[in-house]
């Protein structure tokens, strides 16, 4: 994966050619209904629209505004973790939670990487994470009070992305149905490690296993939040379900989300905080309580316990680490013309985060956050 | 177990890092950096006992590394200031314990493919900051010098360790010489002052330690000592 490389498709793409169909922002070209018609079957034959590709402008936007979010998610979503690094119980425990943390790290790059196909830049996106333009996952506005956390994070946190992600792996826009496969590989990983993690305290003394209970009922219903508003309330959904950008509607992947979490409980030795809880044997699904969707939305309003301090972290360790992107970026200028070049070059460029992506191509499709 | 003390310590300064880096690629590689150390420390202490109880149940005192790697990180050219000496003095002598034959040479000779990795990393940041702004430039030359005084101890014989005197004198003008190189390129000044300070040198070694170590160690042993014998 090199942002460059798909940066330069972009780009490509951006400019209309003879071998593209017109560029994405001009609709009224000649031709316009021609590629509309392209797209539109590209999308009812269940095959990938690529970059250069024409596309509606709304797609575009209602792309980059759920990868946006689905970055900032990974990357917000890596503090409430790192958040028990330093305090791991065993070594074993800390080696496999930094490399959860190092794996979010590294799947915020693929969806800014995927996201760039679609002419927004990283700094970009970041700048909205920190001015509050864009959102994260709701989720992650909760704290780790304990090291159990961690371990409820895996399993039904990690569990509900999974479920909502892995229809994603079909998603009609290439480069993100693309990511996600890589993306939910990984997920997968960290979700048995995360019920393993939970099953060992539930054996464990009763100390543990109370702390482990402790963290499954605080954790239960934020995480059926993840899957969004219920349907009826869902304003996204219509035309994300026409364009296969999304799959299932949110009850329906709520409800197998559910279905799935009842056994899994049941064989860790914990419980799930909801007296309603029962299987149906009409429905062939378990009936749930209702969801406190007062809490959900005070959260996504800014509310949560922890919406502060997450994005105050997240704009500190930007801010403080303006000075060392700067230095790369002076290295990489004073460099370019001597000598020196290559690796040593594009190493420097690659983590100033800004390798060139400002510009024309971004003001181009500048308004793609609806 | 001073090797592995190292490792570890200076793994878990590098994971406080997570979250807080300033750029996302900084995230991964310091994150991949403190898990390669991690896996080294627990292969070191397997050979010395039970990696758990010696991480988590041994207090300060008890502990074999050096100071400087226990320092706090700072900012990022601090930490990095951290790294290049550090990781300069393990790549040699890593690469030394591979040939030498005995129990640690199976470990070294995986880890030196690590540290080679490390010493590139923190090597191109020094040449980035260095040679960056007027400010990184500034930061840079403050962290090597802050650190400066605790590289001494990196070249005092460890009992039953490695390299005898003759080595390890050699590896001291090898190290030497290495540091002096990236700091040229990178337009920075060698420190000056003493390697050590007044305090024994080889402190660290002899598990006397700086102050912030007790209270990384607290952090770092909290949960595991509150609930002694069970198993995570």
């Amino acid at each position: 994966m090199t942002a460059a490389g798909t940066t330069a498709a972009a780009r490509t793409g951006a400019a209309p050619g003879p071998a593209a169909p017109a560029g994405g922002t001009a609709p009224e070209t000649p031709g316009a209904e021609a590629a509309r018609a392209v797209f539109e079957a590209t999308v009812a034959a269940d095959e990938r629209v690529e970059p250069r590709d024409w596309m509606p402008d709304d797609y575009r936007a209602t792309l980059v505004r759920q990868m946006a979010q689905h970055a900032h998610s990974e990357i917000i979503g890596m503090q409430p973790e790192a958040n028990w690094i330093t305090r791991a119980p065993s070594l074993r425990r800390k080696a496999i939670l930094m490399a959860k943390v190092q794996d979010e790290a590294g799947h915020g790059l693929y969806l800014y990487s995927a996201a760039e196909t679609l002419g927004v830049s990283r700094a970009e996106l970041l700048d909205k994470l920190h001015s509050g333009r864009q959102r994260y996952s709701s989720i992650f506005n909760y704290p780790t009070l304990t090291w159990a956390d961690v371990g409820a994070i895996g399993w039904l946190v990690d569990g509900a992305a999974i479920t909502n992600q892995v229809p994603l792996c079909r998603c009609s826009y290439g480069p993100y149905a693309r990511a996600m496969v890589r993306i939910c590989k990984e997920e997968s990983f960290h979700q048995r490690q995360g019920y393993e993690l939970l099953l060992a305290l539930s054996r464990g003394t009763e100390a543990q296993h109370a702390m482990a209970q402790d963290a499954v009922d605080r954790w239960w219903w934020p995480s059926l939040m993840m899957f969004g508003p219920p349907d009826a309330e869902s304003s996204h959904s219509d035309r994300s379900m026409a364009w296969k950008i999304k799959r299932h509607s949110n009850d329906e992947l709520r409800q197998r989300f559910v279905d799935i979490c009842v056994p899994q409980a049941e064989s860790l030795g914990l419980t799930l905080p909801d007296p309603e809880l029962a299987w149906n044997e009409q429905r062939g699904h378990y009936d749930f309580g209702a969801i406190d969707w007062q809490e959900f939305r005070e959260v996504l309003r800014g509310n949560g316990p922890c919406n502060d301090q997450r994005i105050s972290q997240r704009r500190r360790a930007h801010e403080e680490g303006a000075w060392v992107r700067e230095a790369a970026a002076a290295y990489a200028a004073r460099h370019r013309a001597d000598g020196r070049e290559s690796g040593e070059r594009r190493a420097g460029e690659q983590s100033t985060g800004r390798q060139s992506t400002g510009g024309p191509r971004a003001a181009a499709h500048g308004k793609a956050d609806a | 177990m001073a090797l592995g003390d190292d490792a570890l310590v200076l793994s878990h300064r590098l994971g406080e890092w997570a979250g807080h880096a300033p750029v996302l690629e900084e995230e991964v590689a310091l994150a991949n950096i403190a898990l390669d150390l991690l896996g080294q420390a627990r292969l070191l202490l397997s050979l010395a006992g039970d990696e758990d109880e010696l991480a988590f149940l041994r207090e300060e005192r008890a502990f074999r590394n050096t100071q400087l790697v226990e320092q706090p990180n700072g900012d990022f050219a601090r930490t990095i200031a951290r790294q290049l000496y550090f990781s300069v003095y393990q790549e040699l002598l890593y690469g030394r314990l591979a040939e030498g034959g005995g129990p640690f040479a199976p470990i070294a000779a995986k880890a030196v493919k690590e540290v080679a990795y490390h010493r590139d990393h923190a090597e191109q940041w020094t040449l980035r900051l260095g040679d960056g702004t007027e400010e990184s430039h500034r930061r840079m030359a403050a962290g090597l010098t802050e650190l400066w005084r605790f590289t001494g101890e990196l070249f005092q014989p460890v009992e039953g360790l490695g390299p005898d005197a003759a080595a390890t004198a050699e590896l001291e003008a090898e190290w030497s010489a290495r540091i002096t190189d990236v700091l040229r390129r990178a337009t920075l000044p060698l420190p000056e002052g003493p390697r050590h300070s007044a305090w024994t040198a080889g402190a660290g070694r002899q598990g006397l330690h700086t102050e912030p170590f007790g209270r990384m160690l607290a952090e770092m042993q909290h949960l595991h000592r509150s609930h002694p014998g069970a198993s995570w």
